[in-house]
């Protein structure tokens, strides 16, 4: 294949086309972890507040449910937007679904992310409020 | 051998919606259903439309719907599929006829990718010379005899006729990665648009339906790839 003429250079559907490859790739793992500590290895009896404060008192998983976040909501929100593009022809309807979905995406981005950044771990249920 | 072939019909000036008719055919089991076609039309019902041009599986014109898969009419015997035959035109386009459909779309795609050697430098005294390796690298896709049956068997082209589609692409890449060629970077910025190689979901129907046996799934994917590395 001939490389001297300048060849077309990324592009947000190369680059989305990309992303749905890594962040599929990287979710199984996360999320496949996240399973196997919410559901296998612990039971859904034993986990309560105190036992997700506990988890989010280290940085590691914190930044590990972050990751988790933000690829899957991209990834799936991506997607969406993919059926979107296939199904919904009319201008109109292109233009609300679209923007219905971004700014859906944006507000559980930004409420999630708040969260996990400025959760305060108490030290016991009791400075939590709770019974 | 009687089969049954059972035709989806339709003639706008005269129909509102599609209909199936049957018609009771005596033929060989080495006949083909482009055979079996031809009697209904010469002996049975003249109004019943379809296209074929060589009937050797060159031209690309008789592609349709045979008991639910894209095939060539000309290409597949009736003993390969029993005593009842179904008959659709391709799905995706717009219906002319009968069998006829719109291929306006198709090879307005087609045309999209540049279908022809885009070299401007001085030609040489003799020929623009390729190795048997350069040549290898895109022989795949010279197979193409355009007949659709990739492109109308693709579930993202169904859901958005706008698609290119993987007949455009397969185009594309015959002259992508053919050595004496330089548009490369002009097809590839065609393909790259939101309605270009992107929509591709490698979901393989074309490579069941290509009558030429061309690796289809895999020529868009090398698109994808040509284009990836270019970026990255």
């Amino acid at each position: 294949m001939y490389v001297g003429r300048e060849r077309p250079t990324g592009g947000f559907e190369l680059f989305a086309w990309f992303f749905m490859r890594i962040s599929g790739v990287v979710l199984i793992l996360l999320v496949l972890g996240h399973l196997a500590i919410m559901h296998v290895i612990n039971t859904v009896d034993e986990i309560d507040f105190e036992f997700v404060a506990a988890r989010w008192r280290s940085p590691f998983w914190r930044t590990y449910d972050l990751v988790m976040l933000w690829l899957a909501l991209l990834h799936g929100l991506n997607g969406l937007r993919m059926v979107i593009d296939d199904y919904v022809h009319r201008k109109g309807w292109r233009v609300v679904t679209l923007t219905a979905l971004a700014l859906v995406g944006f507000v559980l981005l930004t409420m999630g992310t708040q969260i996990i950044l400025t959760f305060e771990a108490p030290a016991s249920r009791a400075t939590a409020g709770l019974p | 051998m009687r089969v049954v072939l059972k035709i989806k019909r339709f003639n706008p000036e005269r129909d509102r919606e599609p209909y199936w008719a049957e018609y009771e055919v005596d033929v060989e089991p080495v006949d083909r259903v482009l055979d079996a076609l031809e009697y209904v039309k010469w002996h049975l019902d003249g109004t019943l439309a379809f296209r074929r041009s060589c009937a050797h599986g060159i031209c690309g014109s008789d592609a349709m719907l045979i008991n639910g898969r894209n095939r060539l009419a000309c290409k597949v015997l009736v003993k390969e599929l029993g005593a009842r035959i179904t008959v659709e035109p391709l799905r995706g386009f717009p219906v002319i006829k009968d069998l006829v459909v719109d291929m306006e779309g198709f090879f307005a795609k087609y045309r999209a990718i540049k279908p022809y050697l885009i070299n401007d430098e001085p030609p040489p005294e003799t020929e623009r010379r390729q190795s048997p390796e350069e040549r290898a690298r895109f022989d795949d896709t010279t197979k193409c005899i355009l007949c659709a049956a990739c492109t109308t068997s693709c579930p993202s082209f169904w859901a958005n006729g706008e698609y290119i589609g993987p007949a455009a692409i397969v185009n594309a890449h015959r002259f992508i990665f053919d050595s004496r060629d330089r548009g490369a970077a002009e097809r590839l910025a065609v393909l790259n648009a939101r309605l270009g190689v992107w929509r591709c979901r490698t979901i393989f129907n074309c490579v069941e339906a290509c009558p030429r046996g061309i690796d289809v799934t895999r020529a868009i994917a090398e698109v994808k790839r040509a284009l990836l590395f270019s970026s990255l």
